[in-house]
């Protein structure tokens, strides 16, 4: 068993396909929807977790860009430069899943790896390009 | 109880001052009273380190043989000002690269100044009898020119908006990523350690204020731009939103990447985080009163930038303290905090400012000129105008 993170980037017109339940019923692959943001006529991403046999993801994956689907791999880590960090707090205030976070009293920053979804919003939101991605 | 800047100064002439930070002076004057630590307390001190948007530097690179008289001059291709005599520029912070955009812009040319790195010089010139070159490509170091020194228009902002988003797309502003439908804040000052926050009247800091600029000792050089000490107030005479600002001078050779630090918001432009710290002599009770003030006794605006006009619609309240929890409540809704000014770096500032006192005998400047005062002037709107209508 295998489990992998992808970055999906869904075309408009692909944005009401119910991509997740074909996963299910026709590759066996377990889904966990890390975020998601898919509106009608509209570009969408989602990040998601799947966890199924080596064969069963390849085989998932062909069929999702069969779709029309972009698949990337997400980053597997991400890396806070503490030379860069300023320690500002902005990447706390994009982080919904409370992964980034200052610390009370001292306000120097936390990082809790164990929380993060690998979503990417604080590397486009730091100021100082302190994060980076790992692949 | 009246101390006076000479006798504020004698002891610190003397390293006998009692110097504290704002923070400090707080829990002071919460366990012992304000009278006995305004008593106590000869100097406090204040720092603040967010992005500050009107900040550049001054360069003279000396002559070239044959000399140039520059023009369209650029720092590792970033345009700066030609319009200064033939080899002065003035380098603005937010200026982007003509070949990376925002991802490297004046501030970025300042800060590799700053860490000691050659910084590509290239201009052309109209090739005048006195001025006979007609391009230059060379390298420089902070070190190689003969002046450069900070000089930002507009610092050290008394408070500032707190911002949110109503609207159903994310917005890329100067105070970060505003999450669509109210869910984020985010908010710039350093509150407590502000130094406008803690002189909220302008008694103490005016113009000739020396003080540390980005790691340098330097001055209160004029009003900032787009002073307005008429913004609201609360009833402590401290303001609610954006209202007194600061320009400053300082020399960039003593200044440090540490407290001047480049940025890059996303989709909206290059910024640099300034460090600013300002001391204030504990003249009187009142004065004491201010300084005394905590994160739980200031409050800033919020406003709801998802209305893409001038005048945003304010949607209440809320104290230093709230935000710095991590979350707000507003009109009954949870919103999560996010700040865009360094706590960390802020009380680093006040701390250093404290040291300079104490070690170099960092003696405190009376203003020579008083900054606008509350009730004498506000800001005006930029008005747009046809030809026939002026």
């Amino acid at each position: 068993m295998a489990r992998r993170r992808l970055d999906l980037t869904f075309p408009p017109r692909q944005a009401t396909k119910a991509i997740t339940y074909h996963l299910v019923k026709d590759f066996d692959l377990v889904p966990n929807i890390l975020r998601a943001q898919i509106q009608p006529a509209q570009e969408g991403r989602m990040l998601l977790e799947l966890t199924g046999s080596a064969e069963q993801f390849e085989a998932g994956v062909a069929f999702l860009r069969a779709e029309g689907i972009g698949v990337r791999e997400a980053a597997s880590d991400i890396c806070l430069d503490d030379e860069r960090c300023v320690v500002c707090g902005l990447c706390t205030a994009v982080c919904r899943p409370g992964a980034l976070t200052l610390a009370e009293g001292t306000a120097e920053l936390v990082f809790d790896k164990d929380k993060c979804v690998y979503c990417e919003a604080c590397v486009v939101a730091c100021p100082r390009r302190a994060v980076t991605l790992r692949f | 109880m009246a101390k006076s800047w000479e006798e504020i100064n004698a002891r610190i002439a003397a390293g006998e001052a009692v110097v504290m930070t704002a923070e400090e002076f707080g829990v002071l004057a919460a366990d012992e009273g304000v009278s006995a630590a305004a008593r106590t307390v000869d100097v406090v001190t204040t720092g603040t380190f967010g992005p500050m948007c009107s900040s550049g530097a001054f360069l003279n690179f000396g002559h070239s043989d044959p000399p140039i008289k520059m023009g369209a001059i650029t720092l590792n291709d970033v345009p700066a000002s030609g319009g200064l005599a033939a080899v002065d520029t003035y380098l603005g912070a937010t200026e982007p690269s003509v070949t990376r955009g925002i991802e490297y812009g004046g501030a970025h040319v300042i800060e590799d100044l700053l860490r000691g790195r050659a910084v590509r010089l290239k201009a052309t010139g109209p090739g005048t009898d006195c001025y006979p070159r007609t391009e230059i490509d060379t390298y420089v170091t902070l070190d190689d020119l003969n002046q450069a020194y900070l000089f930002n228009p507009r610092n050290c902002y008394q408070n500032y908006a707190v911002a949110v988003n109503s609207g159903d797309r994310a917005l890329y502003t100067y105070l970060g990523t505003l999450l669509p439908r109210f869910a984020n804040a985010t908010y710039s000052s350093a509150g407590a350690l502000s130094p406008l926050l803690n002189d909220p009247t302008y008694r103490t800091i005016g113009v000739g204020t020396r003080c540390f600029v980005a790691g340098a000792p330097g001055y209160v050089a004029w009003e900032g731009t787009q002073h307005n000490p008429n913004q609201e107030r609360d009833e402590n005479g401290v303001p609610v939103g954006p209202a007194g600002t600061l320009a400053f001078i300082a020399d960039l050779k003593h200044a440090s990447h540490e407290f001047f630090s480049a940025a890059t918001f996303e989709r909206y432009g290059v910024s640099a985080f300034v460090g600013i710290g300002i001391p204030i002599p504990v003249l009187d009770e009142d004065l004491a009163a201010t300084l005394a003030l905590t994160d739980a006794d200031l409050s800033a605006t919020v406003f709801d930038y998802g209305v893409q006009r001038r005048s945003r619609p304010a949607l209440g309240r809320v104290t230093y303290a709230e935000l710095r929890s991590g979350q707000i409540e507003i009109e009954g809704r949870p919103i999560p905090t996010g700040p865009i000014s360094s706590l960390p770096v802020a009380r680093r500032i006040a701390a250093e400012l404290k040291r300079w006192i104490a070690e170099y005998r960092f003696t405190l400047t009376p203003p020579l000129q008083p900054l606008p005062q509350p009730g004498s002037q506000g800001v005006k709107p930029l008005e747009i105008r046809s030809e026939e209508a002026i």
